[in-house]
């Protein structure tokens, strides 16, 4: 009979079962809050110095990730510089960069395009950006589900799998770097071709790029090249003042990069 | 097309992944739930505080906020890339994640109210079940709706005078736990904002207590807004047929504008101290003048000053404001006051959630939302003008069908009216 200690009694063992599943999911660590440190940390190195904006990263990256050639999102990306004598800075990322830059014009969105004289221009160059794969990823701590997660060697991915479609992490991430996946619905991103690098290999842009302007390294190896001039050269990050220390590093970055 | 593009307009330099991913569904969400607090705190001024002029309304407020309850989370379920894993966010939740406590949250409230609902109506499921357990004959729909308040009953069959005073004081206790509970519900999804630290325009302290200010605001305009229809339509049936009803013409409207102008009191304060407060945060914002107050400068006296300055504080807040400072408060000019300000909080809830995307994160560059008004596929109509519509008509219709077995004002009338 189910009188009231029974009823309060077989609810306990309910919402005890109710419980079960959560441990499950955590117990397997598929979302690991805090990864333990291994003997590997992948941090990037971009030479701006070296980025003539010729966007075959962007193209590899598009071809190795299955992200459409021709939608308007990309994991990776080129911006384009260009500081005129008055001080005005105009800077653009048409499609991306995913066919380099073509023309003088500058992409301008809805407001169409701007032409600059080549006369009145004082500097131009070029930044390729990606996802930092931040030490203290903002997307990782909005997650409501846990679906985006850092692995142990510091990759920051998504569990498509499990990922709600939320966007709350795109709206976190201070770099812009998250989209939408158009066939998944699930929050997308770099993932420093991890799949690569598990199989020994560089991550497509790396491995495309003519001109050595992208690097992969392990910052927890102090003979790696990419660490050795993490720590010897002047290196800078991209906006350091939300505290998420990204771990993707610039060489000669001008203080007109936003 | 990826999500997003369809509905933005990017202008001068935007990164390749900004998009407007927050749409008009993510204005309803905080929208909604600041109607179900407000309108709970509202019945606990009542209950708790025992300020007696809102003894009417306070009853009346408790069933809406209810019905309302079951509306607040439409729009995230509507906004969701994939709303059948929405369940994940309590199978693992990830605390870290200001979103990921909200079912906790919502249930815990929604546990409240649905409580405080059955201390209140437990007489009168009692005494509907007995009376139909009475009745011989019963056809098809009474036995259904003598099942229905027997479960209603939950057993408990005792309404002597210290059973009721009993509940009475469960009321009273529950609706003390509520309103904290109510305005935590909210200030949380002013926390879900306000957190956004990429976000220049989000990230304030002072965005949790602006959206419990705006919260109540919206609920006391919205009880207030369907307490008078409910009422005109009172008089309209009493009109047709006096002999149905206990109460006269004349009481029915000395008690209406009685009520309307005791509760557009606290309407007021709630509305200058929400005023107070988001012109705090945009008078520091200018003062202080960090990194970002270029763009927000630019968003905010040129872009969206329509939106802001002449919607939201002028059409929203200024004119009611006025409206109800003028002494010889109408029920007419009430109608118009409270339309006016649920209009202000709705812009307010739109200058935030699509302000805060109307600028890149490169901080050289907008994005305009044009809201899809006509719909071609399930995106643009779930994140379109029907969507929000459908959203924002639904609790109006859950109204109609739970005060069929919660009556608003049966009770009144047996109380001395």
């Amino acid at each position: 009979m189910l009188n009231r200690r029974n009823f309060l009694k077989y609810s306990l063992a309910g919402a005890a079962g109710l419980a079960v599943p959560a441990g499950i999911k955590a117990s397997t660590g598929s979302a690991p809050a805090e990864p333990k440190k291994g003997d590997t940390r992948w941090v990037f190195l971009v030479d701006s110095t070296k980025c003539v904006g010729c966007g075959l990263c962007v193209k590899a990256c598009k071809n190795e990730n299955e992200i459409q050639y021709d939608l308007n999102v990309s994991r990776t990306w080129v911006e384009r510089y260009v500081v005129t004598k008055d001080g005005k800075v105009h800077a653009d990322s048409p499609k991306a960069a995913r066919d380099g830059f073509t023309t003088q014009e500058i992409d301008q969105g809805h407001h169409g395009k701007d032409i600059v004289k080549p006369g009145d221009i004082t500097k131009a160059f070029f930044v390729p950006k990606l996802c930092n794969h931040c030490e203290n990823p903002a997307c990782v701590q909005v997650c409501p589900v846990g679906a985006t997660y850092q692995t142990k060697d510091g990759v920051v991915l998504v569990d498509r799998t499990w990922c709600i479609g939320c966007g709350y992490c795109i709206m976190a991430c201070p770099y812009g770097v998250r989209f939408f996946h158009p066939v998944y619905h699930t929050a997308e991103k770099c993932t420093f071709c991890v799949h690569r690098l598990h199989a020994g290999l560089k991550p497509a842009c790396v491995e495309v790029c003519p001109f050595g302007a992208r690097k992969i390294g392990n910052r927890l190896d102090p003979n790696d090249p990419v660490t050795r001039t993490i720590l010897d050269d002047k290196v800078q990050v991209l906006k350091e003042e939300f505290g998420t220390k990204p771990q993707v590093y610039y060489l000669g970055l001008s203080m007109e990069v936003k | 097309m990826v999500h997003g593009e369809i509905w933005t307009i990017k202008e001068l330099f935007t990164y390749p992944n900004e998009y407007i991913y927050w749409s008009v569904q993510i204005v309803m969400y905080p929208f909604m739930t600041g109607l179900v607090a407000g309108a709970f705190v509202l019945s606990s001024l009542y209950h708790v505080f025992g300020i007696k002029e809102l003894k009417d309304i306070a009853r009346f407020a408790l069933v809406f906020s209810f019905a309302l309850l079951f509306a607040a989370p439409m729009p995230i379920v509507l906004h969701l890339q994939h709303p059948f894993r929405g369940i994940n966010v309590m199978m693992t939740s990830h605390f870290t994640s200001a979103i990921a406590a909200f079912g906790i949250v919502f249930f815990a409230y929604g546990a409240i109210v649905a409580s405080e609902l059955w201390f209140l109506y437990r007489k009168h499921f009692v005494d509907k079940a007995l009376a139909l357990r009475e009745k011989q004959d019963k056809t098809f729909g009474e036995q259904l709706w003598y099942l229905l308040y027997c479960t209603l009953t939950l057993g408990s069959y005792d309404v002597s005078e210290e059973a009721l005073h009993r509940d009475e004081k469960a009321i009273k206790i529950l609706a003390g736990i509520g309103i904290p509970v109510a305005c935590f519900l909210h200030g949380y999804a002013g926390f879900i904002f306000g957190s956004v630290k990429a976000n220049a325009l989000w990230m304030t302290p002072l965005m949790p207590v602006i959206f419990i200010m705006s919260a109540i605001v919206s609920g006391i305009a919205l009880c207030m807004l369907t307490y008078i229809v409910v009422m005109e339509i009172r008089k309209i049936l009493i009109r047709r047929s006096r002999k149905r009803w206990e109460v006269t013409l004349e009481e029915v409207k000395g008690v209406e504008l009685h009520v309307v102008q005791m509760t557009s009191r606290y309407l007021i304060l709630f509305l200058v101290l929400a005023i107070t407060l988001e012109l705090l945060d945009l008078i520091f914002r200018g003062y202080t003048a960090v990194k970002s107050w270029d763009v927000l400068r630019s968003v905010l006296f040129e872009r969206d000053f329509y939106d802001i300055f002449i919607m939201q504080y002028g059409i929203g807040n200024l004119v009611p404001l006025i409206l109800f400072l003028i002494p010889g408060l109408t029920i007419r000019r009430t109608v118009l006051g409270v339309l006016l300000v649920l209009f202000g909080v709705f812009m307010m809830r739109w200058n935030v959630v699509i302000g805060g995307q109307a600028f890149s994160l490169s901080f050289a560059g907008y994005m305009h939302y044009s809201l899809p008004i006509i719909p071609h596929d399930w995106e643009t109509f779930k994140e379109g003008l029907f969507g929000a519509v459908g959203i924002f008509i639904m609790p109006f219709v859950l109204f109609y069908f739970i005060a069929k077995v919660f009556p608003v004002f049966a009770e009144a009338k047996q109380e001395g009216h």
